[in-house]
């Protein structure tokens, strides 16, 4: 490496490491809504990522109106957009849990069939709504391009942006969940549903907002990842594989474990990324996590119950 | 619109009489009294006195239907265009259409369907080279005919399949030789997703930059189809600093690939680009922008600057829409029916082994194709010209280099 300097090197080393954090910020984006619905409800939410998807269609309607009708808003929309992205796709979660999943809490298994089938729902129906074509929201200008610190150094303004909006989001619902009266009943209700219903917990408004949580913060997700990747009826369906992996190997039931498994997967892709092809390093990846999942099935960090 | 080789003469006249053509003036001087259906359909198509039937076969669910939809498109445009200009032999074409739904056992049970059922005279049809892989048996046994629009790999030349794309030669050849002169391209970075058209793709131009332009390929990756991930890659290409970054990057992995460069400061001003996956359907998703002063490598861009070019976008655009975008598939796509339709005519037949017997003769051309005048190789390929566009803003391309008509090699020796 005679031709490079010091200088370059230690230049790309940073943007490296950036790489490697930004990818964990996405990671725990997508992981988080499911960690809430899957780890905290048992719910197999196959249609998480069609939930992403609405977020990120949401973002586009908003993006195509704002053009349209308010051109002079166009560099504020988009914070908007992530609240409005919450309220749809937490909206539409809550009328999915009314509907369709609480009648399965009984049979976990068929709410892995049932989401699934309204993940094909879903899918289609973007396809119908939005035209089989991907499509792209015209982002503001501050969210283009990037941060230079030094001349060598080029870090990504959407990178930034989205490890700055998981660190909300993540602060949001470890709040949420463990320093409100709501999180304490969330918690409660997860591990014993029968005795939590005797201490006047009303359960089901409990799992009813409890899955809307998971769904709105899908959505945000979803929003915040149209700066970095695309949007097409079938865009969810590129995360939910990552995004169950995340959540299993963390440990279903622990947001710190959430946090730690996506900060692992992510460092050891990217760095793996770095030195060999991208399709070796997921294949030493996922056989790294097999080989962990085989000797720790509960994941990396589990709350210890009495069996 | 376009008219068969022994009619060429009309060509001369090509815009005023499409248009009186258009308008019911003229009425095609084939009527079917002058080919009797038992003369012309002997192997029991679907052919009637006054009607032949055909097929359609392309994914409009699933992944795929975000790039087929086009295709589709613009397959129905070309065989409404001849059935108004009098249909094909007197008879008017009508369509059997089938979902693929981006699953490739589909292609190849709706292929039965539309050839053991419905009998269809020709299909038009699949996209990804799986879905025709998938379908290529079925042809081959019921004797079928599909016009397959989309660049491919090429190493593929099958008596029942008319290739009305490039293949992989005609487009990366002319490609790495233009940016090697223009751009004085010495080291390449290729990049490409995980599955065989990229992987055969990058290996012909790997051969083609080593052994015949004596360049140096710095790096070489494929990325998982789907994966939206390339800080890593990003970075990497930034140590090897190429001269070209030589990119075939699909689907939903092509538009995060192009905002994550643009992103890390990766820009046309700094860095040369050519994609061999990127036309103007593409640009929708990535956003001009994002795109703005790279190259693609294609026969055909939207903004083509002539005459038939500019009456073919106008006829799509009426009829699927103002905001439709017209990519390199969309364009070879609508070709098919009109070769089909020259070859029959040829022919003078609707049977399968005729037709492939005309196509191979070497005669089947068309003037008044958009991307200008292509004509069909014996070896079911097209010859056709090879072009250069440099992306602008709006998500439109400017054409900055043309080839001469290059001949179709699907087995280029030396490149395997």
């Amino acid at each position: 490496m005679g031709e490079y300097s010091v200088q370059e090197l230690t230049s790309i080393l940073a943007m490296q490491g950036f790489a490697g954090i930004s990818l964990f910020s996405v990671l725990l984006l997508m992981a988080l809504g499911l960690a809430i619905i899957f780890g905290q409800m048992g719910v197999i939410n196959m249609a998480h990522g069609e939930f992403m998807a609405m977020g990120a269609y949401t973002t586009y309607l908003l993006s195509v109106m704002t053009q349209t009708y308010f051109p002079e808003f166009m560099n504020y929309y988009f914070l908007l957009a992530i609240v409005a992205s919450f309220l749809v796709a937490g909206l539409f979660g809550y009328l999915t849990e009314f509907v369709l999943i609480r009648h399965l809490y009984k049979r976990p298994l068929d709410t892995l069939l049932a989401t699934w089938g309204l993940s094909l729902i879903m899918q289609q129906s973007f396809r119908s709504i939005f035209g089989a074509r991907e499509v792209s929201p015209t982002l503001p200008d501050w969210l283009m391009g990037s941060w230079m610190p030094t001349d060598t150094i080029f870090i990504p303004i959407n990178g930034m942006f989205v490890l700055a909006l998981t660190a909300v989001v993540t602060i949001g619902v470890y709040i949420l969940m463990f320093r409100s009266t709501w999180g304490l009943n969330v918690r409660a209700t997860t591990q014993n549903r029968v005795m939590s219903g005797a201490v006047g917990i009303n359960t089901k408004q409990v799992d009813r907002l409890t899955f809307a949580l998971g769904c709105g913060i899908a959505g945000i997700a979803g929003a915040a990842f149209t700066t970095i990747a695309s949007t097409g009826p079938t865009s969810g369906s590129l995360y939910i594989v990552d995004t169950f992996m995340v959540v299993v190997f963390g440990g279903a039931a622990s947001l710190f474990g959430t946090i730690a498994s996506a900060f692992t997967i992510a460092q050891a892709q990217s760095i793996l990324e770095f030195f060999i092809s991208g399709s070796m390093a997921k294949v030493f990846t996922l056989l790294a996590l097999v080989i962990i999942l085989m000797m720790r099935p509960e994941g990396l960090f589990s709350i210890k119950v009495r069996k | 619109m376009s008219y068969f080789s022994r009619r060429k003469f009309l060509g001369k006249t090509g815009a005023l009489i499409s248009a009186m053509v258009a308008a019911g003036f003229i009425t095609s001087t084939a009527i079917a009294a002058d080919y009797p259906t038992a003369e012309v359909n002997t192997t029991g198509l679907s052919v009637t006195d006054d009607t032949v039937t055909v097929g359609i076969l392309h994914s409009l669910t699933g992944t795929m239907a975000i790039s087929e939809t086009g295709a589709q498109e613009a397959e129905k445009l070309a065989i409404k265009q001849i059935n108004e200009s009098g249909g094909i032999l007197g008879r008017q074409i009508k369509i059997i259409q089938e979902d693929g739904a981006s699953d490739w056992p589909t292609f190849a049970e709706k292929s039965r369907k539309l050839l053991v059922n419905d009998k269809v005279a020709a299909v038009f049809g699949c996209w990804t080279s799986a879905s025709r892989k998938a379908a290529l048996p079925v042809f081959e046994k019921e004797n079928g005919l599909l016009y397959y629009p989309t660049f491919y790999e090429g190493l593929e030349q099958s008596k029942n399949v008319i290739y009305t794309g490039q293949e992989a030669t005609q487009q990366i050849l002319a490609g790495l030789d233009w940016v090697a002169e223009e751009k004085g391209a010495k080291t390449f970075y290729l990049i490409g997703s995980d599955y065989i058209w990229p992987r055969t793709s990058m290996k012909i131009a790997r051969i083609h930059i080593e052994k015949v332009l004596g360049g140096k390929v710095v790096g070489e990756e494929y990325k998982p189809l789907g994966d939206t991930q390339f800080g890593s890659v990003i970075n990497k290409i930034r140590l090897r600093k190429p001269d070209v970054i030589f990119a075939a990057v699909v689907g939903g992995s092509n538009v995060a690939w192009f905002k994550q460069l643009n992103a890390a400061g990766i820009t046309s001003d700094k860095q040369t680009l050519l994609t061999l996956s990127v036309t103007e359907d593409e640009v929708l998703g990535i956003g001009g922008e994002n795109l703005e002063g790279f190259y693609s490598v294609m026969k055909y861009f939207q903004s083509l600057d002539n005459p038939n070019n500019a009456e073919f976008v106008k006829a799509f655009k009426e009829m699927h829409g103002e905001d439709s975008v017209i990519g390199d598939v969309t364009q070879a796509a609508y070709l098919g029916p009109w070769l089909w339709k020259a070859a029959v005519e040829k022919a003078g037949s609707f049977d399968v082994d005729k037709i492939v017997e005309a196509s191979r003769t070497g005669e089947i051309e068309l003037d008044t194709a958009p991307e200008g005048y292509v004509k069909l190789h014996p070896n079911h390929h097209l010859w056709s010209k090879t072009r250069i566009g440099k992306w602008n803003k709006d998500g439109q391309a400017t054409v900055v280099y043309e080839s001469e008509l290059i001949e179709p090699n699907p087995f280029p020796e030396g490149y395997q």
